[in-house]
């Protein structure tokens, strides 16, 4: 299934510049629909196999669960894909890009201008308010306070935490954090969201609330999510999933009709 | 359950007489619910009109006349495409799904390829079940949230079978 885009671009960042990483040319013939693809990520903590072959093809636009069980090399991935690790062999690629050979600045400057990252929990930085929290990746991005914090605050109506804005972290539920983490890891209008078990540390309830957030922001502006978890309930709000197994991505997947 | 397809999985093992079938059937599947003699006899003529076994001749003994059964390509034919077919994914299938398994394992046939068809099964109506919760109302959330949570219950069976598959292998062959 080829999933169309299912709304407009995300916004722009809040200083109106391009948010664009200096990369090198688009690679030629690399096909329209693809966004990223591993081909055979192999990667070892020490002596330890972590990724033993590994490929995956995530079509723009798309969500994309990536379970297994614990161990298997899902997070791995996950942070292979986002440019986070470089694997000892095989190529990551980010639309027509090759990521693994970028130097490190580079690959930072992909992950900060063109990808936003959720995580199971502890990510908000407990010295500011939930709105400097939000902000934070357009500042880093050079933004403006002003522009950056008018962004920020769009978001507490769509996250239904009107009213908290200037919230520590700590004075937070878990579940209200984690949607600040959440519009933290979108409102610079990233092209992929990587999440990794980004309802993990949530009651169901909750959980439910983060997912059905994430996934009507990624819809309406047809952000491309890659979904790490263990919980199929939380898998099946993705379009479809693939199940890493031993390091490697097992090639029988369920979809979306 | 499907009781003819479980004993013509049964059968594959190589040719049996019904008693031998029912024995194993209740050993495996029965779980308190043992077959009846006329029914595995009843299923056996059945399975043999329609050419998916071969009862031999009636050996004669010191009791009851007793057949071998043998099954035919028709009939491997038959479970192999039972096997490979997942159960559709209501919550409650754990009986036929075990006995696939089970089956799968005896016979030497992928049942991790089995498993992994199952659980993309599932989880195809676990998405489908979610995307219902959107448009419903409170009372149609809690309905859909209860076939959610047993359906991940057998996902979770599939997905512990699955890491125990060489364990369980090595038990049923025995």
């Amino acid at each position: 299934m080829d999933r169309p885009h299912r709304g407009p671009a995300g916004p722009a960042r809040a200083d109106g510049a391009p948010v664009t990483a200096n990369l090198p040319a688009v690679a030629a013939g690399h096909g329209t629909g693809t966004i990223i693809e591993a081909r055979n990520l192999v990667l070892s903590f020490g002596e330890t196999p972590a990724l033993r072959g590994a490929c995956l093809t995530v079509r723009r636009g798309e969500i994309v669960a990536v379970m297994g069980p614990s161990g298997s090399g899902k997070s791995t991935l996950l942070h292979c894909l986002a440019g986070i690790l470089v694997p000892d062999e095989g190529e990551v690629w980010f639309d027509g890009q090759r990521l693994d050979t970028l130097s490190d600045d580079r690959r930072s400057a992909l992950r900060r201008d063109r990808f936003g990252f959720v995580f199971q929990s502890g990510q908000l930085v407990p010295e500011l308010a939930a709105e400097e929290n939000i902000a934070l990746p357009l500042l880093l991005s050079g933004a403006r306070r002003g522009p950056a914090m008018t962004a920020a605050r769009k978001w507490f109506g769509t996250l239904g935490l009107d009213g908290l804005e200037q919230r520590r972290s700590g004075e937070l539920s878990g579940g209200q954090a984690q949607r600040v983490a959440l519009a933290r890891g979108l409102v610079a209008g990233p092209e992929v969201l990587f999440a990794d078990e980004p309802t993990g540390s949530l009651d169901s309830v909750s959980g439910e609330l983060v997912m059905n957030l994430l996934t009507d922001v990624a819809r309406e502006r047809g952000t491309t999510v890659v979904l790490v978890t263990h919980d199929a309930r939380v898998a099946a709000y993705a379009d479809r999933e693939v199940v890493v197994r031993d390091g490697k991505v097992s090639t029988l997947t369920g979809a979306r009709p | 359950m499907s009781v003819p397809l479980t004993l013509l999985g049964l059968l594959e093992r190589g040719p049996s007489h019904g008693y031998d079938l029912k024995r194993d059937y209740d050993a495996y599947f029965g779980r308190g619910r043992p077959l009846r003699y006329s029914q595995v006899y009843a299923t056996l003529s059945r399975l043999a009109r329609d050419g998916k076994a071969v009862a031999g001749p009636v050996e004669q003994g010191a009791g009851p006349e007793r057949r071998r059964y043998v099954i035919t390509d028709v009939g491997v034919a038959d479970v192999e495409r039972w096997l490979a077919e997942p159960v559709p994914p209501e919550p409650d299938l754990q009986s036929e799904l075990f006995a696939k398994v089970v089956l799968a394992l005896m016979l030497d046939r992928p049942a991790d390829g089995y498993l992994d068809l199952q659980r993309a099964a599932h989880l195809q109506r676990m998405r489908e079940l979610t995307e219902l919760k959107r448009d419903s109302d409170p009372l149609g959330v809690l309905l859909a949230d209860h076939a959610l949570y047993r359906l991940e219950a057998d996902l979770r069976w599939i997905d512990h079978t699955a890491a125990r598959l060489d364990l369980l292998a090595r038990t049923v062959r025995q």
